[in-house]
């Protein structure tokens, strides 16, 4: 069973003269436990493939099943979207857009509370979430008063706190420095591997593509999986 | 955790700044009906404190707050005699604007008959009755003057020795006492002319005439039948108190009634449309942490309770405020303003009906926004 199972996604864009096909027949499978990466030239469709995958568009053809469920059908979504998302994907994109009036720890909760966990349990889990980021001083602190690659560490803690078993991150290093980039997709090695999470990252980051398992590129809406590279020795 | 105050706390000197903005457009909303209800407490009050149950006016006129009315003094000793009648007095007034201390007044004088009447059915805060037919006077505090100064009316000076309250004119005059037998010492003053031409003329010595007779009906004895016998003297016409109730609120309350009404009716469509706008651009200014909740997967209710809350939270802060104004402000407007349960109820749930409604378009706006807005820049 995949963690995630596309086949035949097409989606257009606009019509006539400003239309644009920005997935043309993809098909992609990622097993739990998989770090997948996703490249490509800007424009070819990779958030569009990204945004597909979590459920936040919806394909003019094609099928995707999440965990075994099929949950598009002929370019349709069959179940619950808002739920899916809730309970089984966390999303990190560039930017951190974290809730500037929640501290650290708050936007942490939210995601938890969101799926109807409160309490000393949610507090203990979001606590050593953000202590595992290296965040565990600045828990009280708002959004403004972190720096960009704290931020981006906290929208981190935000995806992983409900332990989703599918990661989606749209170019989630591009505003973190090259040593805070390595260390975002250590983590997201771990946390694949620890708890059998499937992650998909776009990234343009050439330098960190030893840290995937499997690297698939993007062109003009076309996707094929790149020969497989040389998994990293643990570090 | 809570949403709403989260936010509200983020940014809450401009959400006070608007409540209290807010709040005071609803005092106004509070206060115009609180100025109607003054004004017909007002306007009664003079009549309600005189204490009589039939007014005998002249004939074929409204009596003297709706028109001039004059009948002769003997009127009253006259109308002792009328079987069911307990009491029979004079009643005149007079509007004068005396200098006091480089200051116009705007006083009007009513003479009380003395000495049935030293005024004691007057709602007295300090001082006493009349206790001479002469120079003494008892004034509404509204007036500004206090016990014991001397005012100068007519020819004589009169010394303050009481003050009333709440006794106003329908003009919202306030009300000066004095014995009727002094009244017409002062009316004599101011039109001397009259009286020199009549003396001239070698006319007998003019009953001075009163406004009207005010007369109390006897326990037992129909107020109907005393005044279909006082009604049968020709000269007059005789109104019960009611009437003249009601001829003091149709003439000057009713006009203003509608007026403030349809005022009230423009602020509370304003305060609407300010709460509208207010709830609708702290959603725009949401949008995308509402996005964000949306992209999260959180339930519909989670973004509509948010919006809900800071609406009702806005809206009962600016209630908050409108009734601190009403009663610490309301109390030093120059004219009173009656603010009753029903009028702060009717503000109330006004103000919870606005807040709702206001909610209606942003939430709407929300409900709209797609969680995609997040990943455009
Ligand atoms: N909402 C939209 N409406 C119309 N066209 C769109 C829309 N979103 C994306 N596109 C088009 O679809 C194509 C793929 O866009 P997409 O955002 O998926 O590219 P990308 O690979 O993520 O690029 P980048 O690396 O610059 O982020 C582009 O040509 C883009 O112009
Ligand atoms: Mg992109």
């Amino acid at each position: 069973m995949h963690a995630i199972e596309a086949t035949g996604l097409w989606k257009t864009y606009g019509k006539g003269e400003t239309e644009v096909t920005a997935l043309r027949d993809v098909s992609l499978r990622v097993r739990g436990g998989e770090v997948a990466a996703l490249l490509g030239p800007s424009g070819s469709g990779k958030s569009t493939l990204l945004t597909t995958l979590g459920l936040l568009l919806t394909p003019d053809r094609g099928q995707l099943s999440l965990g075994g469920e099929q949950v598009v059908a002929d370019g349709r979504i069959t179940r619950d979207a808002a739920r899916l998302r809730r309970e089984r994907i966390g999303f990190v994109f560039q930017k951190a857009n974290l809730i500037p009036f929640l501290t650290a720890l708050e936007n942490v909760l939210l995601a938890l509370e969101i799926n109807g966990l409160r309490g000393r349990e949610a507090q203990a889990r979001a606590r050593e979430l953000l202590d595992y980021l290296g965040l565990g001083e600045r828990t009280a602190h708002l959004p403004d008063e972190l720096s960009g690659g704290q931020q981006q560490r906290v929208a981190i803690a935000r995806a992983l706190a409900m332990n989703p078993p599918l990661v989606l991150a749209d170019e989630p290093t591009a505003a973190l420095d090259s040593h805070r980039s390595r260390d975002v997709m250590q983590l997201f090695r771990r946390v694949a591997h620890e708890r059998g999470t499937a992650v998909v990252v776009v990234t343009h980051d050439h330098r960190t593509l030893d840290a995937f398992d499997t690297v698939h590129e993007m062109e003009d809406g076309v996707l094929r999986t790149a020969p497989r590279v040389p998994a990293p020795s643990p570090a | 955790m809570n949403l709403a105050m989260k936010d509200v706390r983020h940014q809450w000197p401009r959400f006070v700044a608007t409540g209290v903005g807010l709040g005071l457009l609803f005092a106004i909303v509070l206060a115009m009906g609180g100025i109607y209800r003054g004004m017909v407490e007002e306007a009664v009050v003079l009549v309600e404190k005189l204490g009589a149950d039939l007014w005998v006016v002249q004939r074929d006129t409204r009596g003297p707050f709706a028109e001039r009315s004059y009948v002769p003094e003997v009127l009253a000793t006259r109308a002792r005699a009328v079987p069911g009648v307990r009491w029979a007095r004079a009643f005149s007034t007079l509007t004068l604007q005396p200098v006091h201390r480089g200051r116009v007044l705007r006083l009007t004088l009513v003479g009380l008959s003395w000495p049935e009447d030293r005024g004691a059915s007057l709602p007295l805060v300090s001082g006493r009755v009349l206790g001479t037919a002469h120079r003494e006077l008892m004034v509404d505090r509204t007036l500004g003057l206090a016990l014991g100064e001397a005012l100068h009316l007519g020819d004589d000076t009169y010394r303050i020795v009481g003050l009333t309250q709440g006794l106003v004119s329908s003009g919202g005059d306030a009300l000066a006492f004095v014995s009727q037998s002094d009244l017409e010492r002062i009316q004599n003053h101011l039109a001397p002319e009259a009286r020199r031409l009549a003396r001239v003329a070698g006319a007998p010595p003019m009953d001075p005439g009163v406004s009207a007779v005010l007369v109390g009906v006897a326990p037992g004895a129909s107020v109907e039948e005393v005044r279909a016998r006082l009604a049968r003297w020709g000269d007059v016409t005789v109104h019960t108190t009611g009437e003249q109730k009601s001829f003091l609120l149709d003439g000057v309350v009713d006009k203003a009634r509608r007026q403030i009404g349809l005022f009230r009716a423009l602020l509370a469509l304003v305060s609407g449309i300010v709460v509208s706008l207010v709830i609708f651009n702290m959603t725009v200014a949401k949008t995308r942490e509402i996005a964000l909740l949306k992209l999260m997967g959180a339930r519909l209710g989670l973004v509509v309770g948010m919006i809900l809350q800071q609406a009702l939270l806005l809206s009962l802060l600016a209630y908050g405020v409108a009734l601190g104004v009403s009663r610490f402000a309301f109390p030093h407007f120059p004219r009173k303003v009656v603010v009753g349960p029903e009028e702060l109820l009717g503000v109330f749930a006004l103000s919870v009906a606005i807040a709702l409604l206001a909610s209606l378009a942003a939430i709407r706006r929300a409900l709209r926004i797609p969680p995609t807005t997040i990943l455009a820049g």
